[in-house]
């Protein structure tokens, strides 16, 4: 089976400053792998890049089989990619904003109803505009569109963040779910933790590279019994 | 394309309905605009008559810069314009339901301003055809226009300034022909061969910012 994402020498520029430094990287179909590093090491870079929202000017970048340094377009009807921000419109109610992105993706509307009573959104949340919720209920609205999109490639950068204890079982939950349906999953996070949890294999990275010991790369480990390398 | 552009243009007229931005603060802008005009030219009704068209055009054009600045200050807040690119809409779409949400405002505060100039400037609303063929084309330029400069633009910190300062020198052909269709049709000026190469002006411009909004907007949205 293809691999899921496939970098070689992939090349992400910030100005001139090499955010991702020549990075060699796979991840294969169904795997759920966890970036950690310190800040400023290209983690939400390299999930940017993932998503083609980030261009990369040099090397190889495909996923999902499509080459995202040649068309970063193809790929982001297939991928999620939770960010910082949560990218919602604070004039527009939870449920209309999970409406939007759903319609735009070409999704059911039956997926919206679904992912807004997976993460709690449901009851008298689905019609407040979203420019008055807490940072952690937008949060929640930013994941439930990730989970009404069902992608095949999840890009989660800190998911964890700003979620309280059931926010972060619900994501935790959530990540299972689309894990057991097939679904890859890219997350950085400095809960490690939590993020461990959720890991079938772990990588660090530091300076814009990716350091991973293929040598002692485990395999799959059963769902919550993740496999540690690196 | 078409259906990701109803998409756009139902979101950002929805937001625009909620915010009320168009209708609390672009509308009295709007009609501030013309009474300041009516001030500074009191003493001499008849000026103001006779200029009725392009104080019109021009307070037209000041809200068309206004509202194209909303539209995207919206995409900015919160990584929405990340969230518009991931969605995977098509981006021809996005621009033909930004532009045509700015539109939608435009032909709005037109109606307002056309009654502001009836009220206030005397102007007598002669040859209708005329006067709505210029709006409709005026208003699909200058949002097809505005939208253009307004994606380029909106990465930039310098987004308020920098906006008036490419459109405003842009839309120069905008306001002059709709200035001088519109005297035609309101009997103040013009006359020669009448509104009909006005009206041509204004239709290749429109139909040159559509076309390339629709052709480069994927590109500039990608770069914002």
């Amino acid at each position: 089976m293809a691999p899921a994402i496939r970098f070689r020498s992939a090349v992400v520029l910030l100005g001139r400053f090499p955010a991702l430094a020549g990075v060699d990287f796979d991840v294969e179909a169904g795997e759920a792998v966890l970036v950690q590093g310190p800040n400023g090491a290209g983690k939400t870079t390299l999930l940017r890049a993932c998503a083609g929202l980030a261009p990369v000017v040099a090397g190889e970048a495909l996923v999902l089989g499509h080459d995202v340094r040649r068309d970063r377009r193809a790929v982001r009807r297939r991928v999620a990619h939770l960010g910082h921000a949560t990218r919602l419109y604070d004039d527009l109610t939870v449920a209309e904003n999970v409406r939007f992105a759903v319609r735009a993706a070409r999704g059911g509307a039956d997926r919206v109803a679904a992912a807004l009573e997976g993460l709690g959104l449901d009851g008298r949340l689905r019609d407040i505009s979203v420019g008055r919720l807490s940072a952690g209920q937008r949060r929640r609205t930013a994941l439930a569109i990730c989970m009404a999109l069902d992608p095949e490639l999840w890009l989660l950068d800190e998911p964890h963040a700003g979620l309280d204890a059931q926010g972060r079982d619900l994501l935790d939950a959530a990540v299972r779910a689309a894990l057991g349906r097939g679904a890859t999953v890219l997350l950085a996070s400095h809960e490690a933790e939590r993020a461990r949890a959720l890991a079938t294999r772990v990588v660090t990275m530091a300076g814009g590279q990716v350091h991973e010991h293929p040598d002692r790369r485990a395999p799959a480990a059963p769902r919550g019994e993740p496999a540690h390398v690196a | 394309m078409w259906r990701d552009a109803l998409l756009v243009a139902g979101k950002d007229l929805r937001i625009e309905r909620r915010s009320r931005v168009t209708t609390n603060q672009v509308a009295p802008f709007a009609v501030v605009v013309l009474v300041l005009f009516a001030f500074a030219l009191d003493p001499d009704r008849g000026v103001l008559t006779r200029a009725a068209a392009g104080l019109f055009w021009v307070a037209v054009l000041f809200c068309a810069v206004l509202a194209v600045q909303r539209s995207f200050t919206v995409e900015a807040a919160d990584g929405a314009r990340d969230g518009l690119r991931l969605s995977g809409i098509d981006p021809a779409g996005v621009f033909l339901g930004k532009a045509g949400a700015v539109a939608v405002q435009l032909v709005a505060l037109e109606a307002l301003l056309t009654a502001g100039v009836v009220l206030l400037y005397g102007a007598d609303l002669k040859g209708g055809a005329v006067l709505l063929a210029t709006c409709v084309t005026a208003t699909v330029g200058l949002a097809a226009a505005g939208t253009v400069y307004g994606v380029l633009s909106a990465g930039l910190r310098v987004r308020e300034t920098l906006l008036p300062l490419l459109l405003l020198p842009v839309a120069a052909p905008v306001l002059l022909s709709a200035t001088r269709a519109w005297e035609v049709a309101l009997g103040t000026g013009g006359g020669g061969d009448g509104a009909a190469p006005w009206l041509r002006l204004l239709v290749v411009f429109a139909v040159v910012y559509v076309a390339f909004g629709v052709v480069a907007f994927g590109a500039l949205l990608e770069e914002a």
